[in-house]
C-alpha cells in the first residue's frame, strides 16, 4: 500500500495521430497479440501522417494535453505514396516553432508498420515514459502558465499564417527539383530561410495577439514582448504591408498600433 | 417504397438537430470483460448532442444491428456512433447497416475500444474505462461535425493479374478464366508448377504430384481468355481498383497490362537448411531433397531418422509451418513402401494431424513400424556423426539411435522478393515476411487495398488442397469486383467547396503536393480535384496556404473538436 501511495502520481494525457493503413493497423495488431502497454494515449485516426496540419498538435498542446505523437508508414512504405515526406517537413517546422518556448520535446513523429504490434506498444510505453519523466505539461491543470499560453497560441497562428505553409508546402519541391529557371536550392540554404521564418513568424504573431488585448507602441511591444524595438518596428512594416495591422493614432511622435 | 425512404432520408440529415446514437459493444467478454460496458453507455449519454445510448452483446450481430436500425428509427438519430473493435474491419458493416436505416453511410463514426483499449490495457480495468469514454467522447464529437457525403462510381475493367504461377495462381486463373475473365499469370521461373514441380507424391490419397501438375499445367494452357507470361517479373503497379496498369519485365523486354485485379499467389520459399543439425545435403538432407531422391529412386538408406520443427517454432521462426508432420509421416510412409525393412524414426515436438483423412495417416504411418519419439524444445536431438542422442519424454531417459540418412523436416519461409512486391502493391507484410491479409477470419483472402487479393502459402505456408481452395477463394473475391461494370469507393475525398472558392490564392502547393496528380487548374483557372484520382490521403487540405481545401469525413473541423473533446475547451 505505501508503495503505491508514493508511486510518482503524474499520469501524462497523451494524444496521438495514427495513420489509417500503416500505425493505426499497428496498433490493432499489439492488440489481436495483446502486448500490453499504458493506457496513457488517446488516437486519432487519420488517413494520412501526412494529413496532420501543424495546427493540430499546437492546438492539442494548448489545450493542456502533455504529449503528441504523429506515427505514420515507415519511409518508402507509405500507402499514398510520400505523404510521411510531408509529414517530416510539417512535424520539423512544428517541433522548430515549439523550440522557442520549450515544448519541442513533448511532440513526437515515428514510423510503425501494420506488422509493428509489439514495437507499437514499446514505442507508446516509451512515450510515456519520456514525458512522464519531464512532468506535467505547464499549460496543464487548472492554472496553466498565461505567458506561455499567448506563446502557444501565436506559435497556433504562425502555423496556420500564410507564409509558413507556403514554404512548408514547397520545400519538398524546391529542394528536391529544380525550379522553372533550372535552379535547385540546396537543403542547407533552405532549412537557413526557414529557420528565418519561423522566428519571424513567431515574433510577428506574438505582436499581433499583444494588439489583439490593445493597441500598441513600437515601445511598449518591445518591453512587452522582450524584443528589440528595432525589430519590432521592420515587423510592424511587414504587418502593415500585410493589411494586418494600421495605425490608430498619433500620441506625440509615437505612433499606435492597432491590429485589423 | 422506396420514394418514401429517400424522402426520410433528406428529412432526417438536413435535421436541425443533430441527435447522436451511441452503441456500446460488449464482444462478449473481450470488452465487457474487462470494462463495465452499461455503464460506459449509460456515462456517455451525457455528451453534447447524445440522444440516445446503449450496450450490446455484439453490436455486429444481427440482433445488433436489427437494435441500431431500430433506434435510428425510434429516437430519430441521425448521427450513429458503434464503440466496439476497429473501423478497419467492421466499418463497411456498420455503414451498411445505418444506410439500410436510410441514414447517409457516411453519417458514421467508429471508436476502438477493444484492439486499442481492452485488448491492451487488460491488467488497468478503470484507466481502460476511462480511456473508453474519452474515446466515445472524441468520437460523438466527431459524429456531430459528420456531413453526409456520395460514393464514387468507378469503371471496372473485367481482366485479372495473377501473380505466380504455382498452384494457387493455375487454380485461381482457371476459375478466373472460365468465368470470362481476361487472365494473366505472370510465373517468374520458365515454367508453370511452382513447388509441385519438385515434390513426389501428395499426401494423404499418395497422388503422383508430375501427373496432377501436368493435368492442370494442361488444363492452363489449353484455357481461353488465359495468358501465361513466364520468366518474368512485376516491375511497377499503378492505379487503383478496377484500374490497374502493371508493367512486367520478361527477360528485357518490357509488357504493359491493364486489368480490374489482382491475385498475389507467390507462394513460398525453401528455407536455407545450413547450420541446423549438421546439415551437409548428403547424409543430412531435407524433406525436399528427400523428395527427389523417392522420385529418382535412389534411396540407399537403412536407418532413417527424420527430426520436425527443424528452424521453425523457435524463437527466429515462431511459427508452425503446418506442411512438414505430413510431409514426414508421406516420405516415410513411401519408404516402408519402398523397403520395410528400412527403420524409420521421427522425431517431433508435436504431432500435427487434423481432419480424419490425416490422423488416418498417421495411423497407417504407426502400423507400417514407424517409431515416433517426442523430443523437447529445451533438449534438443544432439546429432552426431552415425547417431542421434535425443531425450525421450515418455520414458524419461536418453535415446541413442542410428542413422545412415537423416532427414530434417525445414520450415517453408517467406520469399525474400515479396517487400519488393508489397511495396509496389502497397500492402503489408507480416513479422516474418509473409503477407498480412486484411483480417484473419473476416477477410482472409483480401488486402486491405481494394482490388487486391491473397491465396496459398504466400500467407502462410499450406498444403496443397489448402491452396487449392484459397486460389479459388482468392478468385471468387476478385470476381465480386470483376463482374460488375462499374462499383462505388470511397466518397471521402478532397474537394474545394463552393463558399472557399474565395480563399483559394491560386499558389498551386496543393497540385504539387498531390501524390496521384487529382489537382488541377480548369479552364476558368480554378484548382478543381478530379474526385476518382483522389484517394483521400488529405496532404493537400494539410498543406493548403490557406485552408481553402477540404478534406472530407477528415476535415480540420471533424479533426479539431475530437482534439478539443479530449482536451476540454
Amino acid at each position: 500500500m505505501r508503495m503505491e501511495e508514493n508511486r510518482v502520481s503524474f499520469e501524462p494525457k497523451l494524444l496521438g495521430f495514427l495513420c489509417n493503413w500503416c500505425s493505426y493497423a499497428g496498433a490493432d495488431l499489439a492488440g489481436v497479440s495483446r502486448i500490453q502497454y499504458p493506457p496513457n494515449m488517446r488516437v486519432i485516426r487519420v488517413m494520412c501522417s501526412g494529413r496532420v496540419d501543424p495546427e493540430f498538435v499546437i492546438q492539442a498542446l494548448e489545450l493542456g494535453i502533455d504529449g503528441v505523437y504523429v506515427m505514420g508508414c515507415h519511409i518508402g512504405d507509405c500507402h499514398y505514396l510520400d505523404g510521411n515526406y510531408e509529414a517530416i517537413r510539417k512535424f520539423d517546422m512544428t517541433k522548430k516553432f515549439l523550440s522557442f518556448v520549450g515544448l519541442d520535446n513533448r511532440i513526437r513523429l515515428d514510423w510503425v508498420s501494420a506488422s509493428e504490434g509489439v514495437r507499437f506498444g514499446e514505442v507508446v510505453s516509451k512515450f510515456v515514459e519520456d514525458i512522464k519523466a519531464l512532468g506535467p505539461s505547464p499549460l496543464s491543470g487548472d492554472t496553466p502558465d498565461q505567458e506561455l499560453l499567448k506563446k502557444v497560441k501565436a506559435i497556433r497562428e504562425a502555423v496556420i499564417s500564410n507564409r509558413m505553409r507556403a514554404l512548408v508546402g514547397r520545400q519538398r519541391k524546391i529542394t528536391e527539383e529544380e525550379n522553372v529557371y533550372g535552379e535547385k536550392i540546396p537543403e542547407e540554404e533552405f532549412d537557413v530561410l526557414m529557420d528565418q521564418a519561423i522566428k519571424e513568424e513567431y515574433d510577428r504573431h506574438r505582436i499581433l495577439l499583444a494588439l489583439e488585448e490593445d493597441s500598441k507602441s513600437v515601445k511598449d511591444l518591445g518591453i512587452e514582448l522582450k524584443l528589440d524595438p528595432s525589430i519590432v518596428l521592420e515587423h510592424m512594416l511587414t504587418l502593415k504591408s500585410r493589411s494586418q495591422v494600421d495605425f490608430q493614432e498619433i500620441i506625440g511622435n509615437t505612433p499606435i498600433f492597432m491590429r485589423i | 417504397m422506396p420514394e418514401n425512404k429517400g424522402i426520410k432520408k433528406k428529412v432526417r440529415e438536413n435535421d436541425e438537430e443533430v441527435r447522436v446514437g451511441i452503441f456500446v459493444c460488449h464482444c462478449g467478454s473481450n470488452i465487457g470483460g474487462v470494462i463495465d460496458c452499461k455503464k460506459l453507455a449509460e456515462d456517455v449519454s451525457t455528451f453534447p448532442n447524445v440522444a440516445y445510448t446503449e450496450d450490446n452483446l455484439y453490436t455486429c450481430s444481427e440482433n445488433g444491428l436489427a437494435s441500431i436500425k431500430k433506434a435510428i428509427e425510434e429516437h430519430n438519430l441521425n448521427r450513429v456512433v458503434v464503440a466496439s473493435c476497429t473501423p478497419r474491419t467492421h466499418e463497411p458493416l456498420f455503414r451498411e447497416c445505418i444506410s439500410e436505416a436510410g441514414l447517409n453511410p457516411y453519417l458514421f463514426d467508429f471508436v476502438n475500444i477493444r484492439d486499442q483499449c481492452t485488448w491492451v490495457h487488460m491488467k488497468f480495468p478503470e484507466e481502460a474505462y476511462n480511456k473508453a469514454k474519452d474515446l466515445i467522447k472524441m468520437g460523438a464529437a466527431k459524429a456531430v461535425k459528420l456531413e453526409p457525403l456520395d460514393m464514387i462510381m468507378v469503371d471496372i475493367n473485367p481482366a485479372a493479374l495473377i501473380i505466380g504461377g504455382g498452384i494457387a495462381g493455375m487454380s485461381a486463373a482457371l476459375n478466373l478464366s472460365r468465368q470470362g475473365f481476361k487472365t494473366y499469370i505472370v510465373e517468374k521461373e520458365d515454367k508453370l508448377g511452382g513447388r509441385l514441380n519438385s515434390l513426389h507424391k501428395l499426401f494423404p490419397y499418395d497422388i503422383d504430384a508430375t501427373e496432377f501438375v501436368g493435368k492442370i499445367i494442361n488444363n492452363v494452357q489449353n484455357a481461353q481468355n488465359l495468358e501465361v507470361i513466364t520468366s518474368s517479373r512485376v516491375i511497377n503497379i499503378e492505379g487503383f481498383i478496377g484500374n490497374y496498369e502493371v508493367e512486367i519485365d520478361q527477360n528485357g523486354n518490357i509488357h504493359k497490362l491493364e486489368v480490374g485485379a489482382i491475385i498475389v499467389a507467390v507462394g513460398s520459399s525453401l528455407l536455407n537448411p545450413e547450420g541446423l543439425f549438421g546439415y551437409d545435403g548428403l547424409k543430412r538432407i531435407t524433406q525436399y531433397e528427400l523428395e527427389s531422391k523417392l522420385k529418382n529412386k535412389d534411396l540407399n538408406a537403412k536407418e532413417v531418422v527424420m527430426i520436425q520443427c527443424a528452424g521453425s517454432r523457435n524463437d527466429e521462426r515462431p511459427y508452425c509451418s503446418s506442411v512438414c508432420c505430413m510431409t514426414a509421416l508421406k516420405n516415410a510412409l513411401t519408404i516402408k513402401e519402398l523397403n520395410p525393412d528400412i527403420h524409420v524414426t521421427i522425431l517431433f515436438r508435436d504431432l500435427y494431424t487434423p481432419g480424419t483423412s490425416y490422423e488416418e495417416y498417421y495411423r497407417k504411418a504407426r502400423e507400417q513400424g514407424v517409431l515416433f519419439v517426442k523430443y523437447d524444445e529445451d533438449r534438443m536431438p544432439n546429432v552426431e556423426e552415425n547417431q542421434v542422442k535425443v531425450f525421450n519424454e515418455y520414458i524419461g531417459d536418453e535415446m541413442i539411435i542410428t542413422y545412415d540418412l537423416l532427414v530434417l523436416s525445414t520450415p517453408l519461409v517467406a520469399n525474400s522478393d515479396n517487400k519488393d512486391l508489397a511495396q509496389l502493391l502497397k500492402v503489408p507484410l507480416e513479422a516474418n515476411g509473409f503477407f498480412l491479409e486484411a483480417h484473419v477470419k473476416l477477410r482472409p483472402n483480401d488486402f486491405a487495398t481494394d482490388g487486391v487479393y491473397i491465396g496459398g502459402s504466400a500467407k502462410w505456408p499450406v498444403d496443397i488442397t489448402e491452396t487449392i481452395s484459397q486460389g479459388y477463394a482468392a478468385a471468387s473475391r476478385a470476381s465480386t469486383i470483376l463482374s460488375h461494370e462499374t462499383i462505388e469507393v470511397e466518397g471521402a475525398t478532397s474537394i474545394l467547396p463552393e463558399h472557399n472558392k474565395n480563399l483559394c490564392t491560386g499558389c498551386e502547393v496543393c497540385i504539387k503536393v498531390c501524390p496521384y496528380n487529382a489537382i488541377k487548374k480548369n479552364e476558368n483557372d480554378e484548382i478543381e480535384i478530379i474526385q476518382a484520382l483522389c484517394k483521400g490521403c488529405g496532404l493537400c487540405a494539410a498543406t493548403c496556404t490557406n485552408k481553402a481545401l477540404v478534406i472530407r469525413h477528415f476535415t480540420d473541423d471533424q479533426i479539431l473538436s475530437e482534439i478539443y473533446a479530449y482536451g476540454g475547451e
